[in-house]
C-alpha cells in the first residue's frame, strides 16, 4: 500500500491488506450476503422513512422494555452466526475420516470451535438472560423503569460492541484459535502471537463491562424499586432468580475482567502472569477463569429456572407448589455455585481431598436443582395443564435437563471425570444443561412474553413444530456424544481415523439439521405471526390468564408500565388482584415523571468498537484517540442533569383511555 | 425527597375504607427511593472483587523473583510511608469537606476538595517517581512475575485514585456551576465512598505488599 | 455387590443397543480403568434410582393432568405438603450422602498419584514388585516417552509389560496437553515446568489408542500415539529393538525433536544424553538456560538481588519458538506469516500434511516431495519405507495415529 513501511506501520499498524479474506469464498460470500442484508434493511429503513423512529423510540430510548427486546433481537442474530458454526463443525467432524481430511484445515476449525463457544456463551444466552430480565423484572415488581435507565442503555449498547468486535474478526483477520476459555501458554504472546486472542479478549472485555454495570443496575431495581406490599418472600419466583443471577453477576464478572486483563498485560506489555518462565503461572489462570466461570452457568440457568417456575403455575392454572422452598433452593445454589469451580479441572492432578471436597460440593447443588424440579412436578399435581407453546417447553426441558444433570453428576465424581474429561461425553453434558435448560428456558421465555412486548400471540403451530425440531434435534445431535465419549473420544478433533465412530457422527450432524429446521422454524414463527397479528391480537393484557403483576397492565404496556402502581398482597398479586374483585381506575390520572432517552450510550458503544479495533491491530494514535474520545464523552455526559421528564396527565389519560375502551369493546 | 424515601411502604399502608383490599395506590402515595447509592455500593463491591483478585495473584506470584530482585531489595518503606500519609490525609480533608457540604458551605468545601485533590496528586507523584525509580535499575514489570503482580496491583490502585481527581475536578466545577443540590450531593457522596474505598484499599497493599514484603 | 448386580442390569440393554460400537470407557483393560468404569456404573445406577421415576412421573403428570382430562383432580390453592417438602429435599439428600461417600473413596483409592495396591480384582500387588517408570513428555505435536531404567526413548509409542504397575511422570514442553489412554486409566494434565503422576496397570496384551486430550494447536488432532501391551519376553524384545535402532538421544537431538511437526512416525532412540527428561522438566533443555529447580532455590533463599539482569535472559523460555523462528501453536494473522484464513497450512503441519499421496506402508520417495523452505522439513526423522513399525508384531486393533495416513486433499 505505502512505499514506506514505517509509516505504513505508524497508520494502520499490523493492519494489511492480508487480513481480509479475498481469496476465501465463503467468507467472501457470507461478506456479501451481510452487505446485502445490510443495504436492504438500510435502504427499507429509509424508504419507510423509520430512521427517526428507529432512532428515537429504539437507539436512544431507556425504557427497559425497548432494551430488553433489542438485547433478544442481538441474542437471535447472534444464535445465527455461532449455530452457522457449529453446523460446519458437525459436517466437518462427519466426514473428516482416514483420507478425508474435511473442508475445513485445522486452523479454521479451531478458529471455529472457540468462536462457536465464545459467541453461544456472550452473545446468545448472556443477551437472551440480560434480555428477559431487563423486560420482565420491573414489569413484576410494578416499577415504571430501571434504577439507572442511562446506564441499562450503555450496558446494551457495550454488548453489542463485543459483538461486532466478534464478528469483525470474521472479516478483518482471524478469530482465536484457543478454545472458547483461552487457556495460557497456548494464548499467551508466544504461542498466540496474531490478532486472533486480541480479538477475544477485547470482544469479552468490553461486552462483560456492560454485563457487570446491567447486573449493578437490576440488583439496585430490584431491592429499592419493587411495589408497596411486595416483601422480599411476596417477590415472583422469576424476580428472585433474577436477583440471584444479578448479584453472581457482580460477584462474578470483576473476576473475568481482572482475568483478561492480566492476560492482555502478558501480551501487550510482556508481564508474566501466565507464562511458563520467570516466575509466571498459566494455572493460575485457569483457576481464576473458572471462578468466574462456574458461577456463570448458574447466572444463565437460574433465570431460566424462574422462566419455568411462572410457566408451569401458568399453565398448569395452579398456584406454585413449595414457593419458599423454590426460592431457597435458589438462594442455595447461588452461595455453592462459587464452591466448586475446581471441578472443571480435576485433571490437573490436585489432591485427593481437594478434589473430593469440589466433587461433593459440586454433588450437593444437585439438592437444591432437584428439590425445584419436584417443586415444579408438584404444582403439575392436581392442575389443569394448558399444553400451550411454553408448556410444551417446559416439559421438554424437565425430561432432558434431568438427564444433564445426571451425567453432571456422574462428571463430578473425580475418578469419574478422569476418563470423561475433555471427551465429548463432556460436550453432550454441557449442552444438554445450556440447549435443554438455558435455551429451552429463553425460548419458552420469549413466547410467554412475547404478547406482553408486541400485543399479539406467537402463532402456535410453527412454535410447536419449532419445539419439536429442537427437542428431536438435540437429542439426535447429542446422544452420539455421548456414547463417543464412552467410545474415547476427546473434543476439538478435526480429524479421526477410525471410520467406525463416523455413523455417530454423521447421526450427530443430522441432529444438527434438525436443529436448524428448528432455529427456521421459530423465525417463521414471528414471520406468520406478524402477518397474522390481528388474528392473534391481545386486547386485554392478560392472554394466559397470568398470575404475576406484568400481566395487569397491557399489550405491549405504556412507557409508563403502570399508570397507578399496583399494591400487592400475595406473590401472585395480579392473581390475588382478579380472584379479589379488582378493578381497573379509570379516572384520576396525574403526570409521571419518567428517564429521558439519550445517545451517549450509543456513542460510547461505537467509540469502543473503533477502541478496540485499534487496540487489537496496534494502531496507537487511532486508539489513544478513541480513548480519549471515551473519555470527553463520559465528562460531558455528566454535565448533562435534564435527564427525566413529565409525561403530561392528558397524555395519561388518553392512553388510559383507549384501554378502557378497547377493553370494554371485548366485552 | 428525604420526606417519604425513609420506609419502604407496605399494602398496610394503603387500607381502603372497611376490609376492601387497596389494588392500586391512586393517590401517588408511593415514591420508590433512588437506588443510587446502592448501585454505587454494589460497583464498589465488584471493584472490590478486582482487587480481591490482583491481590489473590499477588499471594500466588508474590514469591516467584525469577532469579532476580525481591521487595527486600526494591522497596523504600519510608518513601511508601510518606506516601501512605498523603493518602491518609486525603481521607481526612475529603471527610472535612463533607462536613462543610452538611452545612451548605460552597466555598469552604470546594477548598478542602482542592487540598484533597492536591494530597491525591502527591500521592502519584510519589508513585510515579517510584515506579520510574525500580524500572531505572532494572526491576520492570517484565523482570518476573513478582514484578508483574506488584506494578499491576499498586499500579491498577494508582489508576483509580487519578480517576478519582479527574472526577474530584469535574465536581468541582460542576458545585461551581450548579451549586450544591441534590443531584451534586449525591455525587459528592458517591466520590467520598470510592476515596474512602481506595484509602482502605491502599492500607490492604501497604500492609500486604510493603510491609511483610520487606519485614 | 450391588455395584455388580447394577452393573449388569445397565450393561444388558447398554449393550444390547451399541454392540459393534467399541466402547473402550466401558471394556477396559487396565485395572485403573476397569474400576473407573466400575465407577460410573455404580454412580449412573445410584442417581437412575431418582432420575427415571422423576421423568416418569414429569410425563404422567403432563398427561393425566391435561386440560382435556376432566376427571382428573383440580386443586388450583394446593400449594404446600410438609411432608412432600420433607421428601423432595431428602430423597436427592440421601442419594448424595451415598454418593458423596463412594466419591470421597473412591477419589482417595483411585488418585493418579498414590501406587497401585493390586492388579487387578483378584490379584493384589506381589511383594517386591518394581513397577516400571516412563517419563513422558508431550512435545508439539507428538509424545516423547522415556525409559530411565530401560535407558531407551520412543516417540509415539509405549509397551509395557502385562501385570506390571506403570508409574508415568509427566510434562510437557510448551503448552498444556493431556495424557490419556482410555483404555489403560483416566487422563492427567500435562504442563510444561511442572510434573504429574500416573500409577496404572495393563492387564490385557494389546495395542491401545493413547492420544493428547487437551486441546495444544494446529496438529493437536494427530497428536496420538500407541500403547502396546506385551507379555515380559515380548516387552524385553521391545527394548531391545529400541536398543538396536542405534540412535541416540542428545540434547541437540532432542532440540531438533522438539519443534512443531506432526504424524511424526514412531521412532525408537538407543540411548538418552544423562538427565535430558529432567532438563525438559525444569526448561532448560537448551544449553546456557537455568533450570527452574535452581531458579526456585535462587527465590527461595530471597532472590538474586538488583545486580541479576543477567538471570533474566537465561530463564526466558517462552521465546524460543520465535527466536527459531517456528510458528506459535495457535498464531493467527498479524503474528502467523499467513493471510487470513488462507487454505495454507501452519508451520509445524507442512511437511507431512502437504505431502501427496502417501500410503502408510508403500514405501513411497518422501524425500523427493519434501517441501523445502520450511525449517521443521528437516527436524522429521527420516521416515521412509518400513516405518510403519508394525515390526513388533503386534496387531493394531485400532486406529495407531503414528501412522501417517494420506492426507490427500487438504489443499485442493
Amino acid at each position: 500500500m505505502f512505499s514506506n513501511p514505517d509509516l505504513q506501520k505508524l497508520l494502520f499498524g499490523r493492519l494489511t491488506l492480508d487480513a481480509v479474506p479475498l481469496h476465501e469464498p465463503i467468507l467472501l460470500i457470507t461478506f456479501a450476503m451481510v452487505g446485502l442484508g445490510g443495504l436492504a434493511v438500510l435502504g427499507g429503513l429509509t424508504y419507510f422513512r423509520l430512521w427517526g423512529p428507529l432512532w428515537r423510540d429504539w437507539f436512544t430510548s431507556v425504557d427497559h422494555k425497548k432494551i430488553g427486546i433489542m438485547y433478544i433481537v442481538l441474542a437471535l442474530v447472534m444464535l445465527l452466526r455461532g449455530f452457522a458454526d457449529a453446523l460446519m463443525m458437525r459436517a466437518q467432524q462427519a466426514m473428516a475420516f482416514g483420507p478425508n481430511e474435511g473442508y475445513l484445515p485445522p486452523h479454521h476449525y479451531d478458529q471455529i470451535f472457540t468462536a462457536h463457544g465464545v459467541i453461544m456463551i456472550f452473545f446468545v444466552a448472556m443477551p437472551l438472560v440480560t434480555g428477559l430480565m431487563n423486560f420482565v423484572v420491573p414489569l413484576q415488581i410494578g416499577a415504571r423503569d430501571v434504577a439507572f435507565p442511562f446506564l441499562n442503555n450503555f450496558s446494551f449498547w457495550m454488548t453489542v460492541a463485543g459483538a461486532v468486535t466478534v464478528m469483525a474478526s470474521l472479516f478483518v483477520g482471524e478469530f482465536a484459535r484457543t478454545g472458547w476459555l483461552a487457556y495460557p501458554p497456548l494464548s499467551g504472546p508466544a504461542m498466540s502471537p496474531g490478532v486472533g486472542v486480541d480479538y477475544y479478549i477485547w470482544a469479552l472485555q468490553i461486552a462483560g463491562i456492560g454485563t457487570l454495570l446491567s447486573g449493578i443496575n437490576l440488583i439496585a431495581t430490584i431491592v429499592k424499586m419493587r411495589a408497596p406490599g411486595m416483601g422480599m418472600m411476596r417477590m415472583p419466583i422469576f424476580t428472585w432468580t433474577a436477583l440471584c443471577t444479578n448479584i453472581l453477576i457482580v460477584a462474578a464478572f470483576p473476576i473475568l475482567t481482572a482475568v483478561l486483563a492480566m492476560l492482555s498485560l502478558d501480551r501487550y506489555v510482556g508481564t508474566h502472569f501466565f507464562s511458563n518462565d520467570l516466575g509466571g503461572n498459566p494455572m493460575m489462570y485457569v483457576n481464576l477463569i473458572w471462578i468466574w466461570g462456574h458461577p456463570e452457568v448458574y447466572i444463565l440457568i437460574l433465570p431460566a429456572f424462574g422462566v419455568f417456575s411462572e410457566i408451569t403455575a401458568t399453565f398448569s392454572r395452579k398456584r406454585l407448589f413449595g414457593y419458599a422452598s423454590m426460592v431457597y433452593a435458589t438462594v442455595v445454589i447461588t452461595i455453592l455455585s462459587y464452591l466448586v469451580w475446581l471441578h472443571h479441572f480435576f485433571t490437573m492432578g490436585s489432591g485427593a481431598s481437594v478434589n473430593s471436597f469440589f466433587g461433593i460440593t459440586t454433588m450437593i447443588i444437585s439438592i437444591p436443582t432437584g428439590a425445584k424440579i419436584f417443586n415444579w412436578l408438584f404444582t403439575m399435581y392436581k392442575g389443569r395443564i394448558d399444553f400451550d407453546v411454553p408448556m410444551l417447553w417446559t416439559v421438554g426441558f424437565m425430561v432432558t435437563f434431568t438427564v444433564g444433570g445426571m451425567t453432571g453428576v456422574l462428571l463430578a465424581v473425580p475418578p469419574a471425570d478422569f476418563v470423561l474429561h475433555n471427551s465429548l461425553f463432556l460436550i453432550a453434558h454441557f449442552h444438554n444443561v445450556i440447549i435443554g435448560g438455558v435455551l429451552f428456558g429463553m425460548l419458552a421465555g420469549i413466547t410467554y412474553w412475547f404478547p406482553k412486548a408486541f400485543g399479539y400471540k406467537l402463532d402456535a403451530f410453527w412454535g410447536k413444530m419449532s419445539f419439536w425440531f429442537w427437542l428431536t434435534g438435540f437429542w439426535f445431535a447429542f446422544m452420539p456424544l455421548y456414547i463417543l465419549g464412552l467410545m474415547g473420544v476427546t473434543r476439538r478433533v478435526q480429524h479421526f481415523d477410525d471410520p467406525s465412530l463416523q455413523i455417530w457422527f454423521v447421526i450427530a450432524a443430522f441432529g444438527a439439521f434438525l436443529i436448524l429446521l428448528g432455529i427456521a422454524s421459530f423465525i417463521v414463527t414471528l414471520v406468520v405471526s406478524f402477518l397474522k397479528r390481528e388474528e392473534l391480537r391481545d386486547l386485554t393484557g392478560d392472554p394466559w390468564n397470568g398470575r404475576t403483576l406484568e400481566w395487569a397492565t397491557s399489550s405491549p404496556p405504556p412507557d409508563y408500565n403502570f399508570a397507578f402502581t399496583p399494591v400487592v398482597h400475595d406473590h401472585d398479586a395480579w392473581w390475588d388482584m382478579k380472584k379479589r374483585g379488582y378493578v381497573r381506575p379509570v379516572s384520576g390520572f396525574s403526570k409521571i415523571h419518567m428517564p429521558r432517552g439519550t445517545a451517549t450510550g450509543l456513542i460510547l458503544g461505537m467509540i469502543s468498537i473503533v477502541f478496540s479495533f485499534a487496540m487489537i491491530w496496534y494502531i496507537w494514535w487511532l486508539a489513544a484517540l478513541t480513548f480519549a474520545a471515551l473519555v470527553v464523552v463520559t465528562i460531558g455526559h455528566t454535565f448533562n442533569y435534564a435527564r427525566d421528564f413529565y409525561i403530561h396527565a392528558d397524555e395519561v389519560v388518553r392512553t388510559e383511555n383507549a384501554r378502557t375502551a378497547l377493553l370494554a369493546e371485548r366485552v | 425527597m428525604a420526606a417519604h424515601s425513609t420506609a419502604a411502604l407496605t399494602a398496610d399502608d394503603f387500607k381502603g375504607p372497611g376490609d376492601t383490599p387497596v389494588f392500586v395506590d391512586t393517590h401517588g402515595k408511593h415514591h420508590p427511593e433512588g437506588g443510587t447509592m446502592l448501585g454505587f455500593w454494589l460497583y464498589l463491591m465488584s471493584d472490590c472483587l478486582i482487587f480481591a483478585a490482583l491481590f489473590a495473584v499477588y499471594a500466588v506470584l508474590g514469591r516467584n523473583y525469577a532469579a532476580g530482585p525481591s521487595p527486600k531489595d526494591l522497596f523504600d518503606l519510608k518513601l511508601v510511608a510518606l506516601n501512605t500519609s498523603m493518602l491518609l490525609f486525603s481521607s481526612i480533608t475529603y471527610g472535612f469537606a463533607m462536613l462543610e457540604m452538611e452545612k451548605e458551605k460552597r466555598g469552604r468545601m470546594q477548598l478542602w476538595l482542592a487540598v484533597t485533590g492536591l494530597f491525591g496528586l502527591c500521592f502519584i507523584g510519589l508513585e510515579l517517581y517510584e515506579f520510574q525509580h525500580l524500572i531505572h535499575e532494572g526491576a520492570t514489570p517484565q523482570r518476573s512475575a513478582f514484578l508483574s503482580a506488584f506494578f499491576t496491583l499498586v499500579g491498577t490502585h494508582g489508576l483509580h485514585v487519578s480517576l478519582g481527581i479527574v472526577w474530584l475536578v469535574i465536581l468541582m466545577v460542576q458545585v461551581q456551576m450548579r451549586g450544591l443540590g441534590d443531584e451534586n450531593k449525591r455525587r459528592l457522596m458517591c466520590l467520598s465512598m470510592f476515596w474512602h474505598f481506595l484509602d482502605v484499599v491502599w492500607i490492604g497493599v501497604f500492609t500486604f505488599v510493603y510491609l511483610m514484603g520487606v519485614l | 455387590m450391588t455395584v455388580r448386580i447394577l452393573r449388569t442390569l445397565l450393561l444388558l440393554p447398554v449393550f444390547g443397543l451399541l454392540s459393534g460400537c467399541n466402547m473402550v470407557l466401558m471394556r477396559p483393560s487396565g485395572d485403573i480403568a476397569m474400576r473407573q468404569r466400575d465407577l460410573i456404573l455404580a454412580s449412573t445406577g445410584l442417581m437412575l434410582l431418582i432420575i427415571i421415576p422423576v421423568i416418569l412421573v414429569t410425563l404422567f403428570f403432563a398427561w393425566h393432568y391435561r386440560q382435556s382430562n376432566k376427571e382428573a383432580a383440580y386443586e388450583p390453592d394446593w400449594h404446600h405438603s410438609t411432608h412432600l417438602e420433607v421428601l423432595i429435599w431428602s430423597a436427592p439428600l440421601v442419594i448424595v450422602i451415598a454418593l458423596g461417600a463412594l466419591t470421597w473413596i473412591s477419589t482417595h483409592t483411585l488418585d493418579p498419584y498414590r501406587p497401585l495396591s493390586r492388579l487387578d480384582a483378584s490379584r493384589p500387588l506381589p511383594k517386591d514388585v518394581k513397577p516400571l517408570v516412563i517419563e513422558v513428555v508431550a512435545l508439539d505435536w507428538k509424545w516423547l516417552f522415556f525409559y530411565p531404567d530401560q535407558g531407551i526413548a520412543t516417540v509415539n509409542e509405549i509397551a509395557a509389560p502385562v501385570d506390571v504397575p506403570i508409574t508415568f511422570k509427566i510434562t510437557a514442553a510448551t503448552v498444556m496437553n493431556s495424557f490419556f489412554i482410555p483404555a489403560l486409566a483416566g487422563q492427567i494434565y500435562a504442563m510444561p515446568g511442572m510434573e504429574t503422576k500416573l500409577h496404572a496397570v495393563i492387564n490385557k496384551p494389546g495395542t491401545f489408542e493413547g492420544m493428547s486430550a487437551n486441546y495444544s494447536g494446529s496438529g493437536f488432532s494427530r497428536m496420538n500415539f500407541r500403547f502396546v501391551g506385551l507379555d515380559q519376553a515380548g516387552f524385553d524384545e521391545w527394548v531391545a529393538k529400541a536398543k538396536a535402532a542405534n540412535k541416540p538421544l542428545s540434547r541437540d537431538a532432542y532440540l531438533e525433536l522438539e519443534r512443531p511437526s506432526e504424524r511424526e512416525p514412531v521412532t525408537f532412540f538407543s540411548s538418552v544424553a544423562p538427565g535430558l527428561y529432567g532438563q525438559v522438566l525444569n526448561m532448560c533443555a537448551v544449553p546456557g538456560k537455568m533450570c527452574m529447580h535452581e531458579m526456585m532455590a535462587i527465590d527461595a533463599k530471597g532472590g538474586a538481588g538488583k545486580d541479576s539482569h543477567a538471570n533474566r535472559a537465561r530463564l526466558e523460555y517462552d521465546n524460543r519458538y520465535a527466536e527459531r523462528g517456528d510458528e506459535g501453536n495457535a498464531a493467527t494473522v498479524g503474528g502467523s506469516g499467513r493471510s487470513s484464513h488462507s487454505p495454507e497450512q501452519p508451520q509445524g503441519m507442512k511437511p507431512k500434511s502437504i505431502a501427496p499421496e502417501v500410503k502408510p506402508h508403500s514405501g513411497a520417495d518422501h524425500s523427493g516431495h519434501d517441501h523445502s523452505g520450511h525449517a521443521t522439513g528437516d527436524a522429521t526423522p527420516a521416515a521412509p519405507a518400513g516405518d510403519g513399525t508394525k515390526s513388533d508384531g503386534t496387531k493394531s486393533d485400532g486406529p495407531a495415529g503414528a501412522d501417517p495416513v494420506a492426507p490427500g486433499q487438504l489443499n485442493k
